[in-house]
């Protein structure tokens, strides 16, 4: 017994121990910023293969680019980075940027305009996920060198046709612009990769922080970049740990370990509203909740249906009901903050509208299939759908399943109606036009499934001419102004009933400021905040 | 002549060295063959389960060229059996394989995870050991007492009450009102990469180091997971120890031993529970293995960055290069507790030898 006596005691006087060595409310340093976000989507540091979320925050503190946004002003657009000024030639399609010089890498190698040609070539080299960023103007893993070139501090790039420069400078701030430290990385290259291994779990940028270490699902932790030419931050360090559930982030930022909760959901948000101490902060996202009609279907090609399904959706009531502060009613491919975004919602629920151009089309009886992928906001979203729709005679069958099951008949254009969203995947608008109203060939031998109008058989009629003619505007108004039109056209006739707009919500402690998470177009920035 | 004729044509025993070798040989053919099959049908299930593992890795937008690409570098276009087979073959040489979305080896990870959960699982089979056993034998002892309802309702809300709900309530409890134990993850950021990492364990780690201060930081963030744990642990525990005490109770040489006017004491503890103890070992191998796999929950709830959520992680996200070496090391871990519980069965218990 007395073995088990003295185990009994070391337990009781190790839980007296830990008692009195934990203090009451933390705080954390004055110079370290710490953040609960879920950071299991981070696959890869390299920035010309990462394209996660939690990824790009890391990176847009990592890397510079050539052109960048300014977190105190995004609503600024692009401005210099890495490029101190840039000129268009005459035919539009080569643009030449003027390096900015006495900068270096966080390694202390000089910045040139030979390691921003190499870090552009490489990621079309590479030919990784977000390579079709760089290379739907027109470069090639053979023409890399040549439309991609460093002379003494400037660089060029040559475009295949002629772009709007809008187009090509934002589609560079995204993050497979970063530009890497061509001396650092070559000196990690295996079998011809570029250094594409190595920077999976490393890096070599030039931006405001390095990364001190990653470890998976676990945490990353940045430290300030001594060579950054910026104004040294106030935090020097930043640890984003990955926290999985809202409510463990929410009892974190309540005892003051950490700064920023990054993913608490709705039930969190209102149980810490109002506490001393912690701020709420909404953002605008760029993720947008759509259904779209397959046009192959004989009734709902028709325009009358279209239009009458746009009147067959609760919007108010899924925004303030299980939606509440995740979502808002938008009703434009082109999110909110996006160059040429627009704000007007026309629609509403209407069942008797509805019901009257369902008549005017002769349309009695109808049932339809819809695919949904089984996560909860879409499944809650299909529901309040199938409700509706039976209301004017339309009976919804939904198909749920996995990401794959549903987005392969997607794609293969076999769904009759499809429930889902859809992210941009660079800052400009031609990223939504691009694929909500383009589609230059509807024939099923096309297999342009990466068109979301081809994907429902969507002959876009003359919008399709109009986005070409919008993404080679020079003059950035003008621009815009023909996004209103294409928008406006159509929200009339598509088939496509866009709904909501992604709203993340998050908190921190009201002593953090300046912490600016990138809004719709970019990712967030560490380096401005202070405490 | 009849004895003789037995001695001489009968089985002829072995000498000890020669049985010792049958016997590890046997075991280990044993843990092969289940090693085998349990690496097979988790290879099958990540082939069939209806997750695309190269849409995992190029995203849903990648072009028909990229994704072959990947396809094709993830030795896809092979045939299942081959696929198997070089697969085998590599972890024959111990390499797990590359984790798909992170671009690290397995065994890298599984070093780095690993040690995490087994120091949250044995202290919580500890707890559930110290506590459990004891309050098992005294309800058997008294049983049909207040005692023995106590542990019997201490037992049932063990077994019923969800582990994801008891984390969160003891979290709130504990750490968010009364500060008395350390948040989620395995240490404050102030402590995090101060000790260098020998075991991957903190708790030894900070030890080892002498390093007092992140021992003590360590442990009051792993105590109340570890508690939890244990209590889920502790409630398995304390029944069947109730339950072989009592069939203990009830037998004859115990009535023997107090007719004799042997304390009760020395009848409880030398006799009674003496007999019990080889049970009680395979008892708490099992639910040792059992926390050991099975903290997802707990790891979650905690950001406990251990196994479980680990393998859990790399399900949903297709990683099955992840999942099948995270499936064979808690599948051996399992395998070696119960080789070391038959040993510890043998030691105790001489007509098991």
């Amino acid at each position: 017994m007395k073995p088990f006596n003295n185990l009994l005691a070391s337990v009781a006087m190790g839980l007296a121990v830990s008692v009195i060595a934990v203090p009451g409310f933390a705080e954390t340093p004055a110079n370290m910023l710490v953040i609960a976000n879920r950071i299991d989507d981070i696959t890869t540091l390299d920035p010309a293969e990462s394209f996660e979320f939690a990824g790009s925050d890391v990176s847009r503190n990592v890397y510079s680019k050539l052109v960048n946004f300014d977190p105190m002003n995004l609503d600024a657009g692009y401005g210099p980075d890495l490029a101190e000024s840039w000129t268009v030639s005459d035919d539009g399609k080569t643009i030449t940027f003027t390096i900015a010089g006495g900068r270096k890498f966080a390694s202390g190698n000089p910045i040139r305009a030979e390691d921003v040609a190499w870090s552009l070539q490489r990621a079309v080299i590479l030919n990784k996920t977000p390579s079709f960023i760089l290379t739907q103007f027109g470069f090639t893993a053979d023409n890399a060198k040549d439309t991609i070139k460093a002379d003494g501090n400037t660089v060029s790039i040559t475009t295949d046709k002629r772009f709007a420069t809008s187009f090509v400078l934002n589609s560079l701030t995204s993050t497979i612009g970063g530009i890497v430290d061509k001396e650092e990385v070559m000196k990690h290259e295996v079998n011809g990769d570029m250094g594409n291994a190595w920077l999976k779990t490393n890096t070599a940028g030039s931006g405001a922080y390095t990364v001190a270490s990653w470890k998976p699902n676990e945490s990353v932790t940045l430290q300030v970049n001594p060579n950054w030419w910026g104004p040294k931050p106030a935090m020097d360090r930043v640890i984003v740990r990955h926290v999985q559930e809202s409510a463990t982030q929410r009892l974190l930022l309540e005892r003051g370990d950490i700064d920023v909760a990054r993913n608490l959901n709705p039930s969190d948000i209102a149980g810490i509203e109002g506490e001393d101490g912690i701020a709420v902060d909404s953002e605008l996202r760029g993720r947008l909740m759509y259904i779209s009609l397959n046009q192959k279907h004989p009734v709902l090609s028709k325009p009358e249906v279209r239009q009458a399904v746009k009147y067959l959706i609760d919007y108010e009531g899924m925004q303030n009901s299980f939606l509440k502060g995740q979502y808002v009613i938008h009703q434009n491919f082109l999110p909110a903050t996006f160059l040429g975004a627009v704000d007007e919602n026309p629609f509403s629920l209407n069942i008797e509208k509805a019901k009257e151009l369902l008549a005017s089309a002769g349309v009695e009886g109808l049932e339809i299939e819809a695919g949904v992928r089984e996560a909860q906001e879409r499944l809650e979203i299909a529901q309040s759908l199938q409700n509706t729709f039976a209301q004017a005679g339309i009976k919804l069958n939904l198909t749920v399943g996995t990401g794959k099951q549903i987005l392969s008949r997607y794609r293969a254009r076999d769904l009759d109606m499809y429930i889902g969203a859809w992210g941009p995947d660079y800052p400009d608008p031609h990223t939504n036009a691009g694929t909500f109203a383009y589609n230059p060939d509807n024939s099923d031998e096309a297999q342009a499934t990466g068109l979301l109008a081809w994907r429902n058989a969507w002959d876009t009629g003359g919008l399709t001419e109009k986005v070409a003619a919008a993404v080679v505007e020079g003059d950035r108004d003008k621009r815009a102004q023909m996004y209103h039109e294409i928008q406006a056209e159509f929200r009339e006739t598509s088939p496509f009933g866009i709904m909501f707009q992604r709203i993340e919500q998050s908190g921190r402690r009201d002593n953090v400021q300046n912490l600016n998470l990138g809004g719709a177009i970019t990712a967030v920035s560490y380096w401005p905040v202070t405490k | 002549m009849a004895i003789a004729e037995e001695n001489s044509g009968g089985r002829r025993t072995s000498p000890p060295f020669v049985r010792w070798l049958i016997t590890a040989l046997k075991t280990l053919g044993s843990v092969a063959i289940t090693m085998l099959g349990l690496m097979f049908v988790t290879f099958m299930i990540g082939r069939v389960m209806p997750v695309d593992p190269v849409l995992s890795v190029v995203g849903e937008r990648a072009s028909k060229e990229i994704y072959d690409a990947a396809y094709h570098a993830m030795g896809l276009d092979k045939p299942f059996i081959v696929q198997f087979a070089y697969y085998l073959w590599d972890v024959l040489h111990g390499d797990f394989g590359m984790s798909l979305l992170n671009a690290r080896p397995v065994s890298e990870d599984i070093k780095r995870v690993f040690p995490a959960t087994l120091e949250l699982a044995s202290l919580g089979t500890l707890f559930g050991v110290f506590i459990g056993v004891p309050l098992g034998v005294v309800a058997a002892v008294k049983r049909g007492s207040w005692v023995d309802q106590l542990a019997r309702v201490v037992g049932l809300v063990g077994y019923s009450m969800p582990i994801f709900w008891l984390g969160l309530v003891g979290l709130l409890i504990f750490y968010g009102i009364l500060g008395w134990v350390g948040g989620p993850g395995r240490l404050d950021i102030f402590y995090e990469d101060l000790i260098p990492v020998k075991t991957g364990m903190i708790l030894v780690d900070s030890l080892l180091d002498g390093n007092w201060t992140v021992f003590k930081n360590a442990f009051s963030h792993i105590i109340l997971p570890a508690s939890i744990l244990g209590y889920y642990s502790m409630a398995y525990i304390s029944r069947m120890t109730r339950s072989f005490m009592l069939e203990q109770l009830s037998a004859e040489y115990i009535t023997t031993a107090r007719v004799k006017g042997l304390p009760e004491r020395t009848v409880i503890w030398r006799h009674a529970f003496g007999n019990i103890k080889v049970q009680l070992i395979t008892v708490i191998a099992l639910s040792y293995a059992n926390l050991l796999e099975g903290a997802v929950l707990t790891e979650t709830i905690f950001s406990w960055p251990g196994i479980g959520s680990y393998i859990t992680t790399a399900l949903l996200s297709a990683d099955m290069a992840a999942v099948l070496g995270g499936t064979i090391v808690v599948g051996l871990i399992f395998v070696l507790l119960n080789i070391f519980s038959d040993l510890l069965y043998k030691f105790f218990d001489p007509r098991a030898q």
